[in-house]
């Protein structure tokens, strides 16, 4: 029997370590899927976050290396310019990104380094235990914000992308989800766009990818899916943010 | 694609009973097994297989790669 | 044909990484390094290299971690706070067994201190100060052709152990001018083969490079592996210089700019027939454990002279194993001990 549907070829045969209902593993094949699609396996050095993705080399089947919280945009720029005909993408969590790292994404972005950012934004911290995120909505109850994240002492939610979008060296940024089939597949599109960019040499592209946490959101997988459709979305709204052509 | 030419394959264990593929089905052919496999988890099953369209929104809604869709010679 | 010129400590050492075949440097500025940085970006343009002048140290550490990683030559430099900055990314090296170099060019601390030479950083090169169980490989140049020398080696160094190798000079060695002498046709040393390297799954399997080491057992197994490294640089790469050390009484310790006033020091003392010698550590890790307990075998009493509040002391007593044999001199904040301080500390001990 042929296969309509099955794992990627560059996915690892191995059960992740993700909670029911999470969206790395949905985040993990499809980029698995581009890179089949376009054939680049053997070029892809991708460069893995601190956060519940710091396991990546165990389910990506090509070169993954570790690099300490926050500076996952140094590291890639380190790699990149070293080896420039290399598909060189950073996969960074809400901590990683918008947090510790928020120097070095903003000056990769400027600088303009020919990298691909997967940003994956779920509001929370899963690794440590669901403390409170950048991106973490007002009201929200977490770890460390026991008392609900208030504007007056937490706050507002960090809205990185489109803080990066004044940036003149940013070439593509565009705000997807995986909360129904049809977002996921416009996930898909956005992380191929932006490997493509990369490979001819357009500049610093992101995708942020707004992703579900079902244990720390204390929401059952399909709750978790509705509450990005309806909640997160109003305060980090997809689409295109920017895009030269 | 009708199902008599494919086949909905899901893995027990891979499966990690988070039923998002149950919402996604529009067919509703996808449920809860009864049992749970070796992590503890109900895994989902296959109730109706002969009315499966292949339109593989279970597959792309599952995080795990649990489910295969494989066409039958 | 010798290329021979007038230069800065810190371009000296710049050269000497350039030499050797670096082309991936990273920085951030920083006085009293400045210089280095600074010829770096030329230096680097002009090699084909890559220059980036990063958002930070931290970034720049960060930097030289992914380049290492991709398999090239690798440089960074700072001075004492920014080196600070850099202990995570020097752990994290380690732990990943990624080679790079590392300059420190010492100023006066803790803190921001000043921008005066200092010798304050002795611990944190050698007994950290980054976290974990890892060394450094640390070579202390004395003058600026040493700057060149030590750096040039250092990059052979790093790629045959897979560690950071750090140079520890100071403010003064870093800016003043003295002749450097190399061979014009010099090629780089000890360039091998980095299979390990992060260059995209071709025609093998999949690959990575990390630190996080779960698994029961696993992470012991992975740091006696490094340990055992350690152990190679300890045994094959101590490096000292023993100077007028025949018959001495008194031996001063001391490296970089302090033994180079201790130097000064000894050649009035000899010429007065005091029996005064100096171990210069050449690399203060691994630390001429074996050299100094051979004097102190011999009865031998000691001075150690340092630029910090008795850094390197610690390293002395520890070997000498006897408190009344070993005296310190040394000066914070910038200062420099002089041949006076030093020629009558030598009497005060000798009239002991």
């Amino acid at each position: 029997m042929s296969k309509l549907f099955a794992k990627p070829k560059s996915m690892k045969d191995a059960a992740t370590h993700y909670c029911p209902g999470c969206g790395h593993g949905l985040i993990h094949r499809l980029i698995c899927e581009v890179i089949d699609e376009m054939d680049i396996r053997e070029e892809v050095i991708a460069i893995a976050p601190v956060g519940c993705a710091v396991l990546a080399y165990d389910y990506w089947d090509f070169d993954t290396m570790e690099a300490p919280h926050g500076r996952t945009p140094a590291v890639a720029t380190g790699v990149k310019r070293v080896l420039p005909d290399r598909l060189v993408f950073t996969y960074q969590g809400d901590g990683d990104l918008a947090a510790i790292g928020t120097a070095e994404i903003i000056h990769a972005g400027n600088r303009g380094e020919n990298i691909s950012v997967i940003f994956v934004n779920n509001g929370v911290y899963g690794m440590t235990g669901g403390q409170m995120a950048p991106t973490t909505l007002l009201g929200q109850r977490t770890a460390t914000s026991q008392f609900t994240r208030r504007a007056e002492k937490e706050g507002f939610p960090l809205k990185i992308m489109e803080m990066m979008a004044i940036l003149p060296a940013v070439v593509y940024l565009e705000r997807t989800s995986v909360h129904s089939p049809k977002e996921i597949m416009k996930t898909k599109r956005a992380i191929r766009k932006s490997f493509d960019m990369q490979l001819n040499k357009k500049g610093f592209s992101m995708v942020e990818v707004l992703s579900p946490c079902p244990t720390y959101w204390g929401l059952d997988p399909i709750k978790s899916m509705k509450r990005i459709e309806e909640e997160v979305i109003k305060e980090y709204p997809l689409g295109v943010i920017k895009e030269n052509r | 694609m009708t199902a008599k030419k494919t086949k909905l394959k899901i893995d027990n264990e891979r499966c990690k009973g988070c039923m998002l593929c149950i919402h996604a089905c529009p067919k509703g052919i996808l449920e809860a097994s009864a049992k749970v496999n070796k992590r503890g988890l109900k895994y989902v099953v296959v109730k109706h297989p002969d009315e499966c369209t292949s339109c593989a929104l279970c597959a792309i809604m599952c995080p795990d790669c649990a489910i295969e869709i494989l066409r039958k010679k | 044909m010798t290329i021979k010129y007038l230069s800065t400590g810190n371009e000296a050492c710049g050269e000497g990484a350039v030499r050797a075949g670096c082309r991936f440097y990273a920085g951030y500025p920083i006085t009293p390094q400045n210089e280095l940085t600074a010829y770096m970006s030329r230096r680097m343009e002009e090699e084909g290299g890559v220059f980036i002048q990063a958002e930070s140290e931290l970034a720049a550490i960060n930097m030289v971690l992914g380049a290492s990683a991709a398999g090239s030559r690798v440089f960074t430099s700072s001075s004492s706070p920014g080196v600070s900055l850099k202990q995570e990314g020097i752990s994290y090296m380690a732990g990943c067994e990624l080679p790079a170099v590392i300059a420190n060019v010492m100023r006066g601390g803790p803190g921001l201190g000043n921008i005066d030479a200092a010798q304050g950083d002795y611990f944190q090169a050698t007994k950290g100060g980054g976290h974990g169980d890892y060394r450094l490989l640390v070579l202390a140049p004395a003058s600026v052709q040493e700057m060149f020398d030590f750096t040039y080696e250092a990059f052979s160094l790093a790629d045959k152990y897979r560690n950071p190798v750090m140079i520890l000079a100071d403010g003064m060695i870093g800016q003043m001018m003295e002749p450097l002498e190399f061979k014009e046709n010099i090629k780089p040393a000890g360039i091998i083969d980095k299979p390990w390297a992060m260059t995209g799954a071709k025609a093998r399997k999949a690959q990575s490079i990390k630190s996080l080491v779960l698994g029961e057992g696993l992470l012991e197994k992975h740091n006696e592996h490094l340990q055992g490294k350690y152990a190679l640089m300890g045994k094959k790469e101590v490096k000292t210089e023993l100077y007028n050390t025949e018959g001495a009484e008194v031996m001063l310790v001391a490296y970089g700019l302090a033994s180079r006033v201790a130097r000064s020091c000894i050649d009035s003392l000899r010429k007065n027939g005091v029996k005064v010698g100096l171990v210069r550590p050449i690399t203060l890790w691994p630390f001429p454990y074996k050299e100094l307990s051979n004097f102190a075998k011999k009865g031998v009493k000691f001075l150690v002279v340092e630029m910090s509040a008795g850094q390197m002391l610690e390293d002395v007593r520890l070997t000498v194993q006897d408190d009344e044999k070993v005296s310190f001199l040394g000066h914070t904040g910038g200062g420099i001990p002089t041949e006076e301080e030093i020629t009558l500390k030598i009497e005060q001990i000798r009239k002991r």
